[in-house]
């Protein structure tokens, strides 16, 4: 998704750095297929999703040249057309393909036009519109992120009951990750974690997004 | 041995010693652990010092082993441990995540990428950065 905006806009001074919340051979054939030029790393442990209180995937922040937040986490062009989707043939219709790249060239156009204009982009906040939009950590997120940690680590020493246990406490304290709930959730063969548990609970959502809609010109709230 | 997980580190600590929900912990191996060191006026990082209350000052130090699960609760720091007592997280609050992200200085962090190597978000200071997640889940 990102090389193409990467490589357009490399020469002015920016640069795309993903993070899979992942196992590291899980994410290693993506990566080597996307053959990406800016840095891909890998975060077993969802340290950043904690830093930054991220939720799902994608979800991206935009920092500036002083490493500073102007826009804070958020959903990063996904649309929730996917939950109209066939589901036994895993198949969206022309209609929801549609939508879905609709709200993707949005974003990544909002992603150029910042970093041509820097400041001068409607997209970038000041500091009092980013803090304004920032979504903070509660205590009951801090202790899920110790858990999920605990049972990362368990998991790679061979303990899979206690490490499932601690996955269950982590996604009971912090029911809005989707990123936590699906790193311990069972993967089909192709590697996805989209079986009838998935499906159910995005449909417990009800009107509640998956991907939360963002503030931005022809999206989400303001589309 | 016990192994103590504190952000992004992996410390084995030799003089650790766990007693139900509670870890003591030698001074230097709590501060290799997680860089809180003990100190006159109480357990430090930085600027922060926590001083250590006087009419309990055993339930948090014994001699040279510290209470690291006493100092961690009244941080209000997380705590998890696994059930052999062998794993402990301390983990960091939800307010000093919360204040770092409020500061709107983007949090740095040490990553591998594919190869082994070790990148950092400082390391792009100058640059515009896009941050962005994904998975193959």
């Amino acid at each position: 998704m990102w090389q193409s905006l990467h490589a357009s806009l490399q020469e002015r001074n920016f640069t795309v750095v993903t993070v899979a919340m992942d196992e590291p051979e899980a994410a290693r054939p993506w990566i080597e297929l996307a053959k990406p030029t800016y840095p891909c790393l890998i975060d077993r442990n969802h340290h950043v999703a904690e830093l930054y209180n991220m939720v799902n995937v994608p979800q991206a922040t935009w920092i500036d040249e002083l490493g500073r937040i102007v826009r804070p986490p958020e959903n990063a062009g996904s649309s929730d057309a996917f939950r109209q989707m066939d589901r036994t043939r895993m198949q969206m219709s022309p209609e929801q393909i549609a939508e879905r790249n609709r709200t993707k060239q949005i974003y990544l156009a909002a992603v150029r036009d910042w970093v041509l204009k820097g400041t001068a982009s409607e997209f970038a906040y000041d500091a009092g519109g980013s803090r304004a939009r920032l979504r903070l950590p509660d205590a009951a997120v801090a202790r899920a992120h110790a858990h999920f940690r605990l049972a990362q680590t368990l998991l790679s020493r061979g303990k899979r009951e206690e490490a499932a246990m601690n996955f269950a406490e982590a996604s009971r304290l912090h029911p809005d990750s989707w990123t936590i709930w699906r790193q311990a959730a069972a993967k089909d063969a192709t590697g996805l974690a989209a079986g009838p548990e998935f499906w159910a609970r995005v449909d417990s959502l009800g009107d509640r997004p998956y991907h939360r809609p963002i503030d931005m010109k022809g999206l989400g709230t303001d589309g | 041995m016990i192994t103590v997980l504190h952000e992004q580190s992996e410390t084995v600590c030799a003089s650790a010693r766990a007693d139900g929900d509670e870890l003591w912990i030698g001074a230097q191996d709590l501060a290799a652990a997680t860089g809180w060191s003990m100190k006159p006026e109480g357990l430090c990082r930085g600027d922060a010092c926590l001083p250590v209350p006087r009419e309990r000052a055993e339930d948090y130090i014994k001699g040279d082993m510290l209470n690291a699960t006493a100092f961690w609760r009244r941080l209000q720091h997380p705590i998890a441990h696994d059930a052999a007592g062998e794993l402990w997280v301390l983990g960091t609050s939800a307010t000093d995540r919360a204040s770092a992200l409020a500061s709107l200085e983007a949090p740095d962090f040490a990553l591998p990428d594919l190869a082994g190597a070790t990148r950092t978000l400082a390391e792009q200071r100058g640059k515009k950065v896009l941050l962005a997640t994904w998975a193959s889940w």
